[in-house]
């Protein structure tokens, strides 16, 4: 797809005919531009401008308010922690269901997908009644001193719950094309078990790791309906920053809601510029290694 | 065709030492066990622990049978909008060069990556009758938008935006226009050509990306409850039902709703693996199970 989209003005391209002969282009494209305009572009230009309608005052005042830096500080850290944990837990479970055959692989591989199909107030509920003090989980861990609902625990768990499925759908199909036969070459020719692990495996899949892991930090700074319930909301402690953001809009207080969102967004941003920099980052660099090797 | 991974060789040079093998097996199976199967098991635990006819009694209620009706018909407005505009804009991305197109690309993943609530308050942010930029407007002229069906439409359409695209352009992509080139070439027009060859190539992945989106019409709540004022019996989705009536401590009754949001959620769940096992050839190679 990458070589398609660079233009080669010096051979005639082959797509070229396929534009006159193929109909639709203009209407297709058209259509399709103006839904995404409405729906999306529209409602984010809305608070693009809002944002900066704010000015330096305004910006100054909503950075030094503690009660968002608390708020973002931890959105951002809790959304890190799930994140690699996530990431690891992913990486832990994808090669199980691509390396080994045992009874109820399938059964593994068909419910990696529930935290995508179970709605978010729901997933929230339902973690809440788990783990809170009288919960089925939440009994034990309190009993040995660990409080999970309610505490910033509970929000790293909810947005593990969350992260999960990209964490291990990224890393699959990756394993899975991988096969096994660059490790067995390794080990034919010598390397340990380890060795063939961290210089074989490690590189090959390590941009699906990245992706799901900016996929699962991305999802995780945004998260609402699942961490809400189990939370406990208690402002400057356990206040996630979107969270926030309707409490400054149940105020009327538009300015704060703005500048929180906008934050919000431009890492939404930065994430999807990562995981659409990764492959082309990673395509490079193996060219590069081929050259020199 | 055998598949090879299903039958190591005896003589495995890979093989893990038996306890290591069967270690991190039960660890991944403990894990999703604990973090992504036991929340499923009980909300059903919960909804039905005091029988099924206090169960039933909570979604016969008036207010949960008109969140239901709420859903079920954003659902209907959305997913067609997404099944028709996905698959225009898939054919043109998959199927034409021009300028710009990558850009395209990442607006379109944008609703993955923005907080549901985020999404919410631009909505608010236009639509707002103080605040919003067309909040004149919409006064002048009596039209209610946030805080009613429309706001709660729009913010599910742009949640769910990526869904059926996302699904359709890798799909058209592999399958190559060689088809739709001979059809043309043959005298077909345009509808002719869609019809016949176009839609059954890609009908499966259509329904899949209609799965998909269809589950998250259904249980999106962020971007939601930002825009709908949680007016009971008016503009409360099931998800945003269930809030209530957990936060009024009514807790079995909150289970008991999303104990029939997590079966619409499951049923959808079942398609899709039906679909990847069934025609998994007709959708994109990532989706492909074997």
């Amino acid at each position: 797809m990458n070589a398609a989209t660079l233009p080669s003005p010096s051979k005639p391209r082959p797509r070229r005919r396929s534009r006159s002969v193929l109909p639709g282009f203009g209407i297709s494209l058209g259509l399709g531009l103006t839904w995404l305009s409405v729906i999306v572009l529209l409602p984010l230009t809305a608070l693009a401008i809002r944002a900066t309608e704010l000015g330096l005052d305004g910006w100054l005042r909503v950075l030094g308010d503690e009660r968002i830096q608390a708020s973002l500080k931890l959105s951002f850290g809790t959304a890190l922690a799930a994140a690699v944990f996530a990431s690891l837990v992913g990486l832990l479970v994808a090669w199980v269901l691509v390396r080994y055959r045992f009874p109820g692989r399938r059964l593994l591989d068909a419910i990696v997908d529930l935290p995508f199909a179970l709605p978010t107030a729901v997933a929230g509920i339902a973690l809440t009644a788990l783990y809170s003090q009288n919960g089925w989980i939440g009994q034990w861990t309190e009993a040995i001193g660990w409080q999970i609902a309610y505490a910033r625990s509970g929000i790293v768990l909810a947005l593990i719950f969350i992260g999960l499925p990209f964490a291990i759908r990224t890393v699959q199909p990756m394993l899975e094309t991988l096969g096994r036969d660059p490790e067995e070459a390794a080990a034919s020719l010598g390397a340990s078990r380890w060795t063939t692990l961290r210089r074989v495996v490690l590189p090959e899949i390590l941009p699906g790791v990245l992706s799901g892991f900016s996929l699962a930090f991305a999802r995780g700074l945004g998260e609402y309906g699942s961490v809400i319930f189990i939370a406990g909301n208690k402002p400057y402690s356990t206040e996630i920053a979107p969270l926030l953001i309707t409490i400054r809009l149940e105020e009327y207080d538009y300015n704060g809601a703005v500048a929180i969102a906008a934050l919000m967004l431009l890492a939404s941003f930065l994430c999807l510029l990562v995981i659409n920099l990764l492959p082309m980052l990673f395509a490079h660099e193996r060219q590069q290694a081929r050259h020199h090797g | 065709m055998i598949d090879m991974r299903d039958a190591p060789p005896a003589n495995d040079v890979l093989a893990a030492p038996r306890w290591l093998r069967w270690s991190l097996i039960g660890l991944a199976v403990l894990a999703m066990l604990l973090l992504v199967l036991l929340p499923l098991v009980i909300v059903l635990a919960s909804g039905f622990s005091e029988g099924l006819q206090v169960w039933w009694s909570a979604l016969r209620e008036p207010d949960a049978i008109a969140a239901l009706k709420l859903t079920l018909f954003t659902a209907a407005i959305v997913i067609p909008i997404n099944a028709i505009f996905g698959t225009l804009l898939a054919w043109a991305i998959a199927r034409f060069e021009f300028r710009g197109r990558r850009a395209l690309l990442a607006l379109i993943d944008l609703p993955f990556a923005v907080s549901p609530v985020v999404a919410g308050l631009c909505l608010v942010l236009l639509f707002s009758p103080s605040y919003g930029w067309f909040g004149d407007f919409l006064t002048a002229h009596g039209i209610k938008i946030l805080f009613a069906r429309p706001a709660i439409v729009l913010a599910t359409l742009f949640i769910t935006v990526p869904f059926v695209v996302r699904e359709l352009i890798p799909l058209m992509q592999q399958q190559g226009p060689e088809e739709e080139l001979a059809a043309r070439s043959l005298g077909a027009s345009a509808l002719t050509m869609f019809l016949r060859v176009t839609l059954p190539n890609i009908k499966w992945g259509l329904l899949y990306g209609v799965l998909l989106c269809s589950a998250r019409a259904m249980g999106e709540f962020g971007a939601v409850s930002v825009v709908s004022g949680h007016i009971r019996g008016l503009t409360n989705t099931l998800p945003l039902h269930i809030e209530i009536l957990y936060n009024e401590f009514d807790s079995t009754a909150a289970f008991a709703v999303a104990s029939l949001l997590s079966g619409m959620a499951l049923v959808t769940l079942l398609l899709k693996i039906w679909l990847e096992a069934r025609h998994g050839d007709a959708l994109a190679a990532e989706h492909r199970r074997h």
